[in-house]
């Protein structure tokens, strides 16, 4: 009998799970978990706090997902190490647990700067987990002053959860315009208006030098006093266990479009991970939950003898703020569409016969049109792009197409 | 398993389907009642050019992209059915970013909706289908590969 074991209990080991058992009904899974939490998804932890969930409805499967898929779980075990010689996983209890084939989903963690006088902050946090979320509801039980450090997905989503629960909510960043990863400056001040309109309070182009306890000293010589600090700069691919038992890394543990790694056996899923950007054709980290997914189901259908591929992976982020939708796929490389609507944009990236990337901002019907037409890299030739461009709609399609999708099985 | 299948050929562009849908999903007994002067949300909706128009709902996947991309885990596939999970949803609009075909949208609450081929309300088969006056819009088995 098969023996699976993944490591890390996100949303990458569900799928690797449910990949194992498309082909593997009798084999043993094992799950090594970290947090004591049954899986649920990171993204939700600021919906949590904004009272748009709650613990009940957070599960990303049904209380019997585990026992029904023939899964253990071993929860509270921070850390583990491969031995792929011996083919083993020991785990920090001490226990040894032989594997025919193993996954790592072992996730991100926040990276931290060093800033000077950190130490002397009382109630600081970071905001990648539900017990962080739980640690932040209970911090802000009465109205605090709140100082989030990065004006990235994390931090804003944080500005969002935390708002009805803030007296005050102060943004910093070193960079010079909202969601640096994902929008450009001209994007990026339609949000950052709408997030202001909302209360939220910007600190551009400027950072942090030092703490002083509840006083951050900032670089642009002014002080910000604050009585909860969440610390949101960025995050770090957990690649130490691949590295440890001698996967190539980079920022990621490196996969191939089967997810294994360069060690024979030994598969990777997830945040942790470093796979290609087929928008631009190169090796990126995509620590994104579809991602997480397709990866993690990938690898459990190659890991139990199947043979599957994830060969279309891309950056692609579906967010919101206080009403205001924002959407984003691909890479911004080439000839640019741009429409400007109402308290929003459209932005549409278009080089050698393909759709390369977009930014939506307000009006996001049917972006999925878009979005395929970047994953599967469809010749802009063989459709009516110049309907697309201003509406997603398959009107743009031949007939053919649009009687194999609606008249057909799919 | 039964889908629902549209005829682009056949297809008149008449939008009733869409206000058959939404009374359909309304739970109420009235049509004027449920649509009379209000915004109507249907599951499906007719898209076009200058020289087609077809009914567009959800395709009910074999490989839904929908289900492995909802935030929530609120979208599932159980006999074949794609189904939202609405008391989970927690309006993100990944399931809009992922649909190649531009089969889900908001309800008036901001919670997403799509085609559940009536299996949940009083009508037992698709109201789209049974009110289409040109059977450009029909439900049934068709072979995989057709």
């Amino acid at each position: 009998m098969n023996e699976y074991i993944i490591i890390g209990n996100g949303v990458a080991a569900v799928g690797c799970i449910e990949g194992v058992r498309s082909q593997d009904a009798e084999g043993r899974i094992t799950v090594i978990s970290k947090e004591r939490h049954p899986v649920y998804c990171r993204p939700l932890i600021s919906y949590y706090l904004e009272g748009k969930t709650d613990l009940s409805r957070m599960p990303y499967r049904d209380e019997d997902f585990y026992e029904k898929s023939g899964c253990r779980v071993l929860y509270g075990l921070a850390s583990a190490q491969i031995d792929p010689a011996k083919q083993t996983v020991t785990t920090d209890d001490g226990k040894t647990l032989s594997y025919t084939s193993v996954c790592v989903a072992t996730g991100s963690s926040p990276f931290v700067p060093p800033i000077a006088g950190l130490d002397t902050v009382p109630d600081k946090f970071s905001f990648m987990t539900l017990d962080d979320a739980l640690a932040l509801e209970e911090a802000t039980q009465t109205p605090k002053r709140v100082l989030i450090v990065g004006a990235g997905l994390i931090g804003l989503k944080c500005a969002e959860g935390l708002h009805a629960r803030a007296a005050s909510i102060t943004v910093c960043d070193l960079a010079d315009h909202v969601l640096p990863s994902i929008l450009d400056a001209d994007c990026a001040s339609i949000l950052q208006s709408h997030l202001e309109q909302n209360g939220i309070r910007f600190m551009l182009s400027d950072t942090v030098e030092r703490f002083d306890g509840c006083t951050a000293h900032m670089r642009s010589g002014g002080t910000v006093d604050f009585d909860v600090l969440v610390m949101a700069v960025g995050v770090r691919a957990n690649t130490a266990l691949a590295k440890g038992c001698g996967c190539e890394t980079n920022r990621g543990v490196l996969v191939g479009d089967n997810m294994e790694t360069t060690v024979s056996g030994i598969y990777a899923a997830g945040d942790c991970t470093e796979g290609t950007d087929a928008s631009c054709g190169q090796k990126r980290v995509l620590a994104i939950l579809p991602n997480a997914y397709m990866q993690g189901f990938t690898a459990g259908v190659n890991m139990a003898g199947g043979t599957a591929r994830f060969d279309n992976a891309i950056p692609m982020n579906a967010i919101s703020f206080f009403g205001l939708h924002v959407m984003t796929a691909g890479t911004y490389d080439g000839e640019l569409y741009e429409e400007k609507t109402d308290g929003g944009c459209k932005k549409l990236y278009t080089k050698d016969d393909l759709l390369k990337g977009f930014i939506l901002i307000g009006d996001t019907t049917r972006a999925g049109l878009y979005t395929s037409l970047i994953r599967e890299r469809t010749s802009l030739q063989t459709i009516n792009f110049e309907l697309m461009k201003k509406v997603a709609t398959s009107a743009a399609y031949s007939s053919e197409k649009r009687k194999r999708s609606f008249g057909g099985v799919v | 398993m039964k889908r629902v299948y549209v005829n682009e050929a056949w297809c008149l562009g008449c939008h009733l389907c869409e206000y058959n849908c939404a009374f359909a999903n309304s739970g109420l007994q009235d049509m004027a009642t449920a649509l009379k002067g209000k915004p109507i949300y249907p599951r499906i909706h007719i898209e076009g050019s200058d020289a087609i128009t077809y009914a567009v709902s959800c395709r009910h996947c074999t490989d839904p992209i929908c289900v492995k991309s909802c935030i929530a885990g609120a979208i599932r596939k159980r006999d074949g059915v794609v189904r939202i999970d609405q008391t989970k949803c927690v309006g993100c609009l990944t399931c809009v970013l992922v649909c190649p075909y531009g089969a889900l949208s908001p309800n008036e609450n901001g919670v997403m909706q799509k085609c559940e081929l009536c299996l949940q309300n009083s009508c037992g088969e698709p109201a789209c289908v049974t009110g289409c006056p040109n059977r450009a819009i029909v439900y049934e088995e068709r072979e995989e590969d057709a």
